[in-house]
């Protein structure tokens, strides 16, 4: 197929659409707005459904209804809607059921700005409702590959009956890129039985329910929801490599950090100074396998982003005390620069020396 | 040998767990008994609600999905839209719905939603041991008004049903009682008609039903069913609201 120039959000829509999804419940929230207006204007075209919300929590709260009806369902918000929607997200993660959120990020904390940031890391990963739950969570670069993800997320919330997360920033929504809808290979998804439908006097009712009330039946459960995680950090984790060999600075970037972050790097290439790049395009699960192997050249990691440090709790974790982990970051709706990167790696070297 | 009674099977044969003169047990039933009448189990998605009802759906015989506090009625709407051929109802009490659920009943009702609410108001929280809720009486004690509530304080108690009766979109609206047989007799024909006009796709509905508190209003059940009627029904009056014929 051509490729088409769209921009960002509105691409998001499109591949929603293009996943089969025709359900959107959401309400409005810069810089986000051109993903329910796309929806408003499509989905009624297809046989879709859009409701505008009368906020952040109701509209999570029909997303889990609709996935309890098991229907393919979407929506999207920035940062502090995002913060609305936990409880929900919580629920339908309890409840396992398949559902994409997308989440545009903008400055905080409270009302912070509308401008783009990567200060939801956290919210992300480590969610902020009740309990032991995980999201998946993607995190593209670009807007192909928002398109690409995106659509594949609702193969993967289907799959694992879990939320999964789509994460960009503002500039990944306004941006204006081409990008074409490939041809995906089909996925062989388990039949919905699950859902509650209306039993049609057919079988016993079907419950959608994050409710336990016996401690070990939560326990159990919880030890379930325990082993699909897993699965997923064995499964899912994805990253991208970039002049790894006989890089002596490791970046890990995401997003639309890691573009200027490559930048930089071929700025430094000239020099003649070597810098790799780690980009999880998964925040959760993190892309560890990306870290067992490092070349023998790599004396520390630098953690690049959009906030005052949130990624690094993992890059960390994964160093594990093998090398050194620094940080770079501007916040608030400040972009980096390939000149800050490269300023900061320079004194990483001298020091370093 | 002719039955006389026989348990619907709008209901499962799960023990409910409500204390013994509670009429949630009595809602149960007649919302159940409704639904095996018009002969939508089905056809039926019901939404249990955060609060002593919370295990509604072990008890009705139909598909269930369990929301968060309050947020029935939004659930309720992603049920309906994703399958707008069947007929879903939540079920909630009056902390659920009248205080931090009252954004998602005003906005159910607000766009018109074709879902049915029961509407559970026992004037106080049960499950959580019996706080003050909006429903609370002035006077009427609650473990967060322990002398009663007062309302230079706390305001004046809601009425839910009036206030929703102002809202275009909820075309069935009213209150009922369960606290004698001929009340019960009137609030399950509410009830029916309340799912009659989701059936025919004409808009919200909502049935208000008095109800008992025995355990958290300190009583007992006979006592309870007294002071409901004594002190409930004056200040929250039975009747309908609203029809569909009238809201045209
Ligand atoms: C977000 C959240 N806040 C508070 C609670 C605790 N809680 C459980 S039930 C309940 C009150 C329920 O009262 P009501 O809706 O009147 O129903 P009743 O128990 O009287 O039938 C509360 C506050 C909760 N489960 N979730
Ligand atoms: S606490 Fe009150 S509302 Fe709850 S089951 Fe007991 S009597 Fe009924």
């Amino acid at each position: 197929m051509a490729k088409v120039l769209m921009k960002g959000n509105e691409a998001i829509g499109a591949a929603a659409i293009k996943a089969g999804c025709k359900h959107f419940f959401g309400y409005p929230i810069t810089p986000q707005n051109e993903v329910p207006e796309y929806m408003s204007k499509e989905l009624p075209k297809v046989g879709g459904v859009f409701v505008q919300a009368e906020s952040e929590v109701a509209a999570i709260n029909m997303v889990y209804g609709a996935a309890g009806s098991g229907v393919r369902v979407m929506t999207s918000s920035s940062s502090p809607g995002i913060a609305l929607k936990q409880e929900g997200i919580s629920y339908i993660a309890g409840a396992e059921l398949p559902a994409v959120i997308v989440n545009i990020v903008r400055g905080g904390p409270g009302l912070g700005s509308i401008q783009p940031a990567q200060s939801d890391y956290n919210q992300s990963t480590r969610g902020g409702g009740d309990g032991d739950y995980k999201l998946l969570v993607y995190a593209p670069a670009n807007v192909q590959e928002m398109v690409d993800l995106l659509q594949e997320a609702f193969d993967k919330a289907d799959y694992y009956r879990n939320p999964v997360m789509v994460v960009g920033d503002g500039m990944i929504g306004q941006m204006m890129e081409p990008v074409e809808f490939k041809e995906r290979p089909h996925v062989d998804l388990p039949a919905k039985d699950w859902a509650a439908v209306g039993t049609k006097g057919l079988r016993k009712p079907n419950v959608i329910n994050s409710l336990f009330l016996q401690p070990e039946d939560l326990e159990e459960h919880n030890i379930r929801l325990t082993a699909k995680y897993q699965k997923m950090k064995d499964n899912e984790q994805r990253y991208e490599a970039y002049n790894m060999e006989n890089a002596e600075i490791i970046c890990v970037a995401y997003g639309t950090t890691a573009r200027i972050v490559k930048n930089a790097i071929e700025t430094l290439k000239e020099e003649g100074i070597n810098v790799g790049l780690i980009r999880p395009i998964t925040l959760w699960p993190f892309p560890e396998k990306a870290f067992e192997v490092l070349p023998e050249t790599a004396k520390a990691f630098i953690s690049v982003e959009m906030s005052m440090g949130q990624m690094i709790d993992d890059v960390k974790i994964v160093s594990n005390g093998r090398l050194p982990v620094d940080f770079y970051g501007r916040s608030g709706g400040m972009i980096p620069t390939p000149e800050g990167i490269i300023g900061k790696i320079r004194e990483m070297i001298g020091g370093a020396k | 040998m002719a039955v006389v009674f026989q348990k619907t099977k709008g209901l499962t044969d799960k023990e409910t767990h409500y204390c013994p003169g509670c009429t949630h047990g009595i809602i149960h039933r007649l919302v159940a008994e409704v639904l095996e009448e018009l002969d939508i189990l089905g056809e039926t998605i019901g939404v249990a609600p955060v609060g002593c009802s919370v295990l509604a759906y072990d008890y009705f015989n139909c598909d269930m999905q369990e929301a968060a506090h309050g947020r029935a009625p939004a659930v309720a709407t992603g049920i309906k839209r994703s399958l707008p051929d069947k007929i879903v109802f939540t079920y909630q009490g009056d902390g659920d719905l009248a205080s931090i659920g009252a954004g998602e009943i005003v906005h159910v009702a607000h766009r018109a939603e074709k879902i049915t609410t029961i509407f559970v108001n026992n004037a106080i929280y049960g499950m959580t041991g019996g706080q003050m809720a909006p429903t609370t009486l002035i006077g009427q004690k609650a473990t967060t008004a322990p002398l009663g509530r007062d309302s230079s304080t706390t305001g004046f108690p809601l009425k839910i049903s009036e206030m929703l009766a102002t809202i275009q979109g909820a075309v069935f609206v009213e209150r009922v009682t369960v606290h004698n047989p001929a009340a019960i007799r009137k609030a399950k024909k509410a009830i029916k008609r309340a799912f009659e006009v989701q059936i025919a796709g004409q808009g919200f509905g909502i049935v208000e039903v008095l109800s008992t508190c025995p355990t958290n209003w300190g009583m007992t059940p006979i006592k309870a069913l007294g002071w409901l009627e004594d002190n409930m029904i004056p200040y929250y009056p039975l009747g309908n609201l609203r029809t569909p014929e009238e809201a045209k």
